[in-house]
């Protein structure tokens, strides 16, 4: 029974498996259920009945991101399937693995998923940093056409599949995926207008998918082992494995493959050691930057997309960031408004001139000059930078570090006014 | 005139190389047009070149038949692709959140006073450019940074001297 479809074949004290190694663990055995007239339509059903929740931050269902894309014969000929590599979400660190670790099993995935929607060119956009992560797609993708499993009539059907690889050159907003989309076109990525989504009106207006890279490693296990094995890995209402993180000052950061539906705690203190000596967990952000902080009283809580949602939060990318009791959370969070202020496309106002506002009272903050007055600016701020306020999801992301750091540690904030100076620092 | 008003003070563009051109032939066939080629061609006179100075911007514009402005405009938007000339060794330092936590202000203050450099500067002896970059996404090893196409983790004031010595050794 194979509990960890992910990362299975990842070492990282050697180089990733190559075709025939990859192929000797079950690899590839999609595209022969597909060879033997398995229809797009029955994929799309079986990852509909999988429960596959998308891995890049939103936790959309895959299945039914899928089923918008126009199918049969009046629908356009050319679609595209996108992979969104561009990993840059803080504290995030899960997609590096796979693609270092085993780039065959995304290669599968991309061919399970571009066949479902019939798509004949896919494109990898990997962040420009990733170089090793670059070398290893580049020798797989030369090895997959060199086996005929990429290119003209795959096994002798008539899927047809190219894929491209595309480094891009930085910016964080190119994860948002429209404006990803603008990118891969050449353009300057600021984010599109929704509706027409990428589905119906993509990539140089085609039907386009977008998915994450963990995400893709998802299918050729539900396809390989069946929908009642993936709904079998999981511990609670979710389906499925996922890549858990853990950074900050805990005594084994890293990563693991874990089944969805375990109580956080474990995550933090059995697979990250706990807290280092002397420190005591003050908080943390469950799934990336773009979350709302959660506090030890939600250690209890279960890694499922609904339960740390109804604590206020977001599972997200699944990789926590832990707040200590020595570090400042101002600081913490102010670091995160330099990132937002930093990365914003600059096409909206509020992102474009809010953030750097938010940035300026958290320096000021830092340097004793921060005042009531500013503190009820940065709430304002939680507001004027909503969801709905903005024309994508940037400054919202940023307001749920904002807006949970203000609520949860509001005498800190009290105390760097009355107090002039951050008394984390000596 | 307007073109140069908008985008550069370059007097005309500079004729690419055939290996770059060689280069943004190939990119040509994965793209169905010739502006989605305009930052991979960005990027292979980088290669190239070290940077893309205003000459090699004219020079990618005319070969692809796109608006200058246009390709300035993805050109300033990417901060991997430089502008200005750069050191032999580009620093990427990430000073995001993990690596903010895990102390990556005194290592930055570290390579600040060795090389004495800041963001956006080359040392004197052009070896090093310092600039900042988004979460590298190797957050279990903070503090990290990028030394050209390299990683280097869990760094520590000795780390980054060694670090240091080492592509300047490289260079020798």
């Amino acid at each position: 029974m194979v509990t960890k479809p992910l990362t299975k074949n990842i070492d990282m004290s050697r180089p990733p498996l190559d075709i025939a190694g990859y192929e000797a663990n079950e690899g590839y055995q999609s595209l022969n259920a597909i060879a033997k007239g398995l229809s797009p339509e029955d994929v799309l059903q079986l990852v509909k009945d999988s429960g596959l929740k998308g891995r890049g931050g939103a936790g959309f269902p895959t299945g039914l991101k899928w089923s918008f894309v126009p199918s049969g014969d009046n629908s356009p000929k050319q679609k595209y399937l996108v992979v969104n590599a561009d990993e840059m979400e803080p504290g995030t660190f899960k997609d590096r693995l796979l693609m270092e670790g085993d780039p065959h099993l995304l290669l599968e995935g991309m061919l399970i998923a571009a066949y479902t929607i019939q798509a004949s060119k896919a494109y990898i956009f990997l962040r420009g940093e990733y170089t090793v992560s670059e070398q290893a797609l580049k020798k797989a993708i030369k090895e997959a056409y060199k086996k005929g499993y990429l290119g003209k009539n795959i096994l002798g059907t008539d899927f047809d599949l190219d894929i491209i690889m595309h480094t891009s050159a930085g910016r964080y907003i190119c994860g948002e995926e429209t404006a990803l989309l603008n990118a891969l076109e050449g353009k300057r990525a600021n984010p599109r207008a929704k509706p027409p989504f990428p589905q119906v009106s993509g990539l140089w207006g085609k039907p386009t998918i977008v998915n994450n890279v963990e995400t893709i490693c998802n299918l050729p296990g539900i396809l390989t082992y069946g929908v009642d094995w993936y709904h079998g890995l999981a511990k609670g209402n979710d389906h499925g494995t996922k890549l858990f993180g853990v950074s900050g000052k805990v005594k084994t950061p890293g990563c693991w493959e874990l089944p969805l539906g375990l109580p956080i705690r474990e995550l933090i203190e059995n697979y990250a050691g706990g807290m280092q000596d002397g420190l005591e967990l003050r908080g943390f952000l469950p799934g990336g930057g773009s979350t709302d902080f959660m506090l030890p009283g939600h250690l209890d809580i279960t890694l499922d997309y609904d339960e740390i949602a109804k604590a206020g939060s977001r599972l997200a990318t699944g990789t926590m960031i832990i707040l200590d009791d020595k570090t400042c959370p101002v600081g913490m969070v102010g670091n995160l408004m330099k990132f937002y202020a930093h990365e914003s496309c600059g096409f909206c106002t509020p992102c474009r001139d809010g953030l750097p506002w938010v940035d300026q009272i958290f320096r000021d903050f830092e340097n004793g000059l921060g005042s009531e007055k500013d503190l009820q600016i940065l709430h304002d701020h939680v507001t004027y930078l909503g969801p709905g306020r903005t024309f994508c999801a940037l400054a919202p992301g940023a307001t749920a570090p904002l807006g949970s750091g203000l609520k949860y540690f509001k005498e800190d904030f009290e105390k760097h006014i009355t107090e002039k100076r951050c008394s984390y620092k000596h | 005139m307007s073109q140069q008003v908008i985008a550069s003070t370059a007097t005309k563009a500079r004729k690419l190389s055939a290996e770059e051109i060689a280069e943004i032939e190939h990119e040509m066939t994965l793209y169905p047009d010739k502006k989605a080629v305009g930052l991979e061609a960005l990027k292979i006179v980088q290669k190239n070149q070290g940077w893309v100075s205003d000459e090699s911007l004219f020079g990618i514009a005319e070969y692809l038949d796109i608006p200058v402005a246009d390709l300035e405009g993805v050109a300033t938007f990417f901060n991997l692709v430089y502008r200005e000339p750069v050191g032999k060794n580009v620093i990427l330092f990430c000073d995001s959140v993990s690596c903010w936590i895990m102390g990556c202000e005194s290592i930055k203050g570290h390579i600040k006073q060795q090389l004495d450099i800041d963001y956006g500067q080359t040392s004197e002896d052009g070896d090093f450019t310092l600039i900042p970059v988004p979460c590298l996404g190797d957050c279990d090893r903070a503090p990290v940074m990028m030394v050209g196409p390299d990683m280097h983790r869990n760094l520590t004031p000795e780390k980054i001297d060694s670090i240091i010595s080492d592509y300047k050794n490289k260079q020798d």
